[in-house]
C-alpha cells in the first residue's frame, strides 16, 4: 500500500464525505455530525468549531489514526490521492500538535527536536545542523541541552512545532494547541504556527473553541467564507 | 478501486438517531475507517493469550494433578480407580480437625487484626503532615521476606530471646530461660503476631495507594466542615468505599494467612500444625501413599480458603447494614483520645519488633559467644561470615539469577499485554487478564504438588526452567498489578506524538514509553525480585533439592540449625530484596533524571 512519503510533493488534505457514529449508553450508534466534505489545499487552514462532544477531536483522532473502538466511520480521508484510512498512524505523515506541547521529559530540547528528524537523514552533522537551525527559527538558540521542564509554555509550544516540522509532515493537525497559553502569548504563538504552516505549504486542520484562533486562521484560507466548519449534531 | 463506503456517504441521506440504530445495512457501511484497535501490532495481539497460557496451564494442570490423586488416581502407584477412600482416610487422620481449626483461627485473626490496625492508623493519622514519611518507614518492612522476619522474631520473643534477656534477671528473676511457650505455641499466637507484623504495613501501603481514587482530602475537608473529627470522618465518609477498593488486597492477605507454609514452619505450632504444614509433611513422607493424602489435604486447604473468603465477603454486607445507622447517627467523634494512641502504640510495637528482629539477627551473626541472660554477645567475631562465604555466594547467586529471570520475564509479559491495550486505545487490565490474580488466592499447597507431577512428566523437575517458571507464576500478578496503574496513568499522547513523527511502534516503545516508565519498571523489577526471593515452596518442589536458594536454606536451617549460621543466611536473605528496592529508587534518577516530570504543559509563559 502506498503511503505519503517524505519526498512526495505537497498535496491537499481531503475529507471526503466523512462521518462518525458513536455508540451511546444504550448501544445505539448515532451520528456525531452531518457528512463533511472539504479539501484543504497546501498552506491553507481549515478551522473546525463546535460545542463540546460534537466530534471535533474525534475527527482529528480518526484522521491521525487514533479513533477509539466505540466509533464507526464512513467516507474517506486522503492526502492527495492516497487514502489514509488503512494506514497505521506512523505511516500517515501527519504532524500533530495537541493542547499540551508534550515534549518528552526524559530528553533535552535538542534530543526532542532530533527525535522528529526522519531516519533517512543519517549524517550526525546534518541532524545537528537541522536542530540548530530549528532552534534559531524558534528564537531559542543555545537551548539544545536544556530540559523541557526549564522552558516556559510559549517556548515549549515553539519547540513542539519545530519538532513536528522537522519530521517533514504532509499536513498539520492542530487540536486546540493554544488553549493553555496566556492570552498575550497566545497571539504570538498562533502567528508563529500559522506562518510556518503557510511557509511549509502544509494543509492544516485546526480544531478550536477560540474565535480569535478561527478569525486569524480564516485569513490563511483562499475563501474565508468557507474557512470555518461548525460541527453540530444532526 | 471504488470504495463502497464513499458511495454510501455521498448518496445516503443523513440517518436520524433512532433510524441509524435500526438500519443494520446502513450501519454495516460505517466500518471503513480502522479504529486504533485495528492498528495494534499483530505480534502483540497474541501476548495476552500467550501470557495466560504460560501462566494458567501449570496452575490448571497442577490443580488437576492434585484433584486426581485425591480420588485415588495415581499412576506412580499403579492406582487407576477413582474412589473416595482417600477422603475417608483424610477425615480419619488424627489431628486434622485441630489443624483446620488452627489454620482458621490464625488466618482470620491475623487478617482481622492487620486490617483493623491498618484502618485505625489511616483514620487517625492520614491527615497529618508527617504521614507521607510513613511510607518510607513501612516500605522496607515489606521488602523483608516473611520467613526472614519470622526467624528474626523467634530470636526476639523466644524464652531465651532478646526481650527476656532485656528484662532478666533484674526484673523477672529468671537466671535460666523460662519454661514458657512463646514461639510455636499451640494456639498459634506467635504465628498470628508474625503475620500481623508483615500484613499491617502491606495493608497500610495499599490503603495509601488507593487514597487518590477516594478523593480523600476533599471528602475529609467536607466532613471536617460538618464538624466531624478526623477519626469519625474517616470511618463515615471514607471507609465504605475504602473497604470496597481494598477487597483484592484483603482477599490476598486472608488467603495467604490461611495457607502460609514457611512462616508456619518457623514460628507456628508443630502438634498439630496448621493444615498447610500438615499437608506438606504428608507430601514429603518417603511413603508415596501419603501423596494421595497430601493431594486431598491440598484440596481441603483450597476449600478452606475459598469457604472463608466466601464467608468473609458474604457477611460483609450484613455487617455494613448493621453499621449503616452509625453513618447517620450524627456522632461527630469516635474515641478520639483513645484510638489514635492505640493505633500509634500498635504500629510502634510492630515496627519496633521488626527492627529488633533484624538487629538481633545481626548480633547473632557476629557473636562468638552469647550466653543467657546477657543482653549483648560476650564476644564478637566474623568467623561465621567467613566460614559461610562460599555457601552464601552460591545461594545468593542462585537467588539473584532466579529473581532476575522471573522478574524480567514477568515485566516483559506484562508490558506486552499493557502495550497492546495502549495501542488499542483501551484501558489496561481489562478482561481475562484478571485471571492473573489467581495465584494470590489459591493456596500454594493446592496446585504446586500437581505441578510437580507435571514437571516430572516433562522431565523438567529440578531444572532452572522449572523453578523460574514456578516463580514466574507468583511474580507475574505483582508485576502486572504494579505496572498496570503506571501504564494506565501514562499520557497516551506521548506515544501518539512519537508515531505522528513517523517513528515505528518499537522506537516509540523503547525511546518514549519505556524511559517515561523507568521508575515503575525498576520498582516492579525490585518487587518481582523480592517476591521471587521469598518463594519457599515453589523452589522446594520445583528445585527438588537440586536448586536451593536463600529462602529454602533459611527455612530449613531455622528448624534447629546453628543460630549464627541461621542469622548469616537470613540476613543476606533479607538484604537482597532491600538492595533491589534501594537500586530501584536510585537507578532511574541516574538513567533519566527528568523522566518523572510528566510534561502536562499547564504552565504559562511568564510575561
Amino acid at each position: 500500500m502506498s503511503h505519503p512519503d517524505h519526498t512526495s510533493a505537497v498535496c491537499p488534505l481531503v475529507l471526503d464525505q466523512v462521518q462518525i457514529l458513536k455508540r451511546d449508553e444504550h448501544g445505539v450508534f448515532c451520528p456525531l455530525f452531518p457528512p463533511l466534505e472539504r479539501s484543504i489545499t497546501p498552506g491553507e487552514i481549515l478551522t473546525v468549531m463546535g460545542p463540546s462532544g460534537c466530534g471535533k477531536s474525534t475527527l482529528l483522532n480518526w484522521i491521525s489514526g487514533w479513533l477509539k473502538p466505540e466509533f464507526k466511520t464512513s467516507g474517506d480521508i486522503r492526502l492527495g490521492d492516497c487514502s489514509l484510512q488503512k494506514l497505521a498512524p506512523e505511516k500517515r505523515n501527519l504532524g500533530l500538535l495537541l493542547q499540551d506541547p508534550l515534549l518528552f521529559p526524559h530528553m533535552t530540547v535538542g534530543q526532542n527536536l532530533a527525535f522528529g528528524i526522519p531516519q533517512s537523514t543519517k549524517s550526525r552533522t546534518e541532524r545537528k545542523d537541522r536542530v540548530r537551525a530549528a532552534l534559531a527559527e524558534a528564537g531559542l538558540e543555545g537551548f539544545e541541552n536544556r530540559h523541557p521542564d526549564t522552558l516556559s509554555g510559549g517556548q515549549k509550544a515553539r519547540v513542539a512545532l519545530m519538532r513536528t516540522l522537522l519530521s517533514k509532515p504532509k499536513a498539520l493537525l492542530l487540536d486546540e494547541p493554544f488553549s493553555k497559553l496566556d492570552e498575550n502569548l497566545r497571539d504570538r504563538v498562533r502567528h508563529f504556527v500559522f506562518e510556518h504552516a503557510r511557509s511549509e505549504s502544509l494543509p492544516t486542520l485546526l480544531v478550536t473553541h477560540d474565535q480569535a484562533d478561527a478569525a486569524l486562521a480564516s485569513r490563511y484560507n483562499s475563501s474565508p467564507e468557507t474557512a470555518i466548519v461548525h460541527l453540530t449534531p444532526p | 478501486m471504488a470504495d463502497p463506503l464513499r458511495t454510501v456517504g455521498k448518496h445516503t441521506a443523513l440517518p436520524s438517531r433512532k433510524s441509524a440504530a435500526n438500519d443494520q445495512q446502513l450501519l454495516s457501511s460505517f466500518s471503513g475507517g480502522k479504529t486504533a484497535d485495528g492498528f495494534a501490532s499483530p505480534w502483540l495481539r497474541v501476548m495476552p493469550g500467550f501470557t495466560l497460557l504460560l501462566f494458567l496451564t501449570p496452575i490448571l494442570l497442577g490443580l488437576l494433578g492434585t484433584l486426581l490423586p485425591s480420588f485415588g488416581y495415581f499412576p506412580a502407584l499403579n492406582a487407576y480407580d477413582l474412589h473416595l477412600e482417600v477422603w475417608q482416610k483424610l477425615f480419619d487422620m488424627p489431628g486434622l480437625a485441630g489443624s483446620i481449626r488452627l489454620s482458621l483461627t490464625t488466618g482470620i485473626l491475623a487478617t482481622t487484626l492487620s486490617f483493623f490496625l491498618a484502618c485505625l492508623f489511616l483514620a487517625a493519622f492520614q491527615h497529618r503532615n508527617w504521614f507521607a514519611r510513613v511510607q518510607a518507614v513501612l516500605a522496607p518492612l515489606l521488602a523483608i521476606p516473611h520467613s526472614a522476619l519470622a526467624i528474626g522474631l523467634v530470636f526476639v520473643i523466644a524464652p531465651s530471646g532478646w526481650i527476656v534477656r532485656l528484662l532478666s534477671p533484674w526484673l523477672t528473676g529468671w537466671d535460666l530461660p523460662p519454661d514458657l511457650i512463646t514461639v510455636q505455641d499451640p494456639r498459634g499466637l506467635s504465628l498470628v503476631f508474625a503475620l500481623v507484623l508483615k500484613e499491617t504495613p502491606y495493608l497500610i501501603l495499599m490503603g495509601l495507594s488507593i487514597a487518590p481514587q477516594l478523593q480523600q482530602t476533599e471528602r475529609m475537608r467536607v466532613a471536617a466542615s460538618l464538624g466531624y473529627s478526623p477519626m469519625a470522618g474517616w470511618f463515615k465518609v471514607i471507609f465504605p468505599d475504602f473497604y470496597r477498593l481494598m477487597r483484592l488486597p484483603l482477599m490476598a492477605v486472608l488467603a495467604f494467612s490461611l495457607s502460609v507454609v514457611d512462616m508456619a514452619l518457623i514460628i507456628g505450632p508443630g502438634t498439630p500444625p496448621p493444615l498447610s504444614v500438615l499437608v506438606l509433611r504428608w507430601y514429603l513422607e518417603p511413603d508415596l501413599g501419603f501423596r494421595l493424602l497430601a493431594a486431598a489435604g491440598g484440596l481441603l486447604q483450597l476449600g478452606l480458603v475459598l469457604g472463608t473468603l466466601l464467608f468473609w465477603f458474604a457477611t460483609s454486607p450484613l455487617l455494613a447494614r448493621a453499621l449503616r445507622n452509625s453513618l447517620t447517627n450524627g456522632k461527630r467523634q469516635i474515641l478520639e483520645r483513645l484510638l489514635p494512641k492505640v493505633s500509634m502504640g500498635s504500629l510502634l510495637l510492630l515496627v519496633g519488633t521488626a527492627l529488633l528482629s533484624m538487629i538481633s539477627l545481626l548480633f547473632w551473626s557476629f557473636s562468638k559467644r552469647w550466653s543467657y541472660p546477657n543482653v549483648l554477645p560476650d564476644s564478637l567475631t566474623t568467623r561465621t561470615w567467613e566460614r559461610q562465604t562460599d555457601t552464601l555466594i552460591d545461594l545468593g547467586l542462585t537467588t539473584i539469577i532466579l529473581g532476575l529471570a522471573a522478574s524480567c520475564l514477568a515485566i516483559a509479559l506484562s508490558l506486552a499485554c499493557l502495550e497492546l491495550e495502549k495501542q488499542r486505545n483501551r484501558n489496561s487490565g481489562q478482561g481475562s487478564l484478571y485471571l492473573l490474580y489467581m495465584p494470590l488466592l489459591i493456596p500454594q499447597v493446592t496446585f504446586l504438588f500437581g505441578i510437580q507431577i507435571l514437571l516430572i512428566s516433562l522431565g523438567l523437575d529440578g531444572t532452572w526452567i522449572a523453578v523460574i517458571w514456578l516463580h514466574l507464576i507468583f511474580v507475574l500478578p505483582y508485576a502486572f498489578l504494579s505496572l498496570s496503574d503506571a501504564y494506565h496513568q501514562q499520557d497516551n499522547r506521548y506515544g501518539q506524538i512519537a508515531l505522528s513523527l513517523g517513528h515505528t511502534r518499537w522506537t516509540t516503545f523503547f525511546r518514549v514509553r519505556l524511559p517515561l516508565l523507568i521508575r515503575p519498571v525498576c520498582f516492579t523489577l525490585a518487587l518481582g525480585f523480592a517476591v521471587s526471593a521469598a518463594q519457599y515452596l515453589p523452589t522446594l518442589l520445583g528445585g527438588t533439592g537440586r536448586i536451593t536458594t536463600l529462602a529454602t536454606e533459611a527455612v530449613s536451617l531455622a528448624s534447629g540449625g546453628n543460630r549464627r549460621v541461621v542469622s548469616v543466611v537470613t540476613l543476606l536473605y533479607s538484604f537482597l530484596p532491600l538492595l533491589a528496592f534501594a537500586l530501584a529508587l536510585l537507578l532511574p534518577s541516574r538513567l533519566y533524571p527528568h523522566s518523572s516530570k510528566q510534561n502536562h504543559a499547564n504552565d504559562h509563559e511568564p510575561s
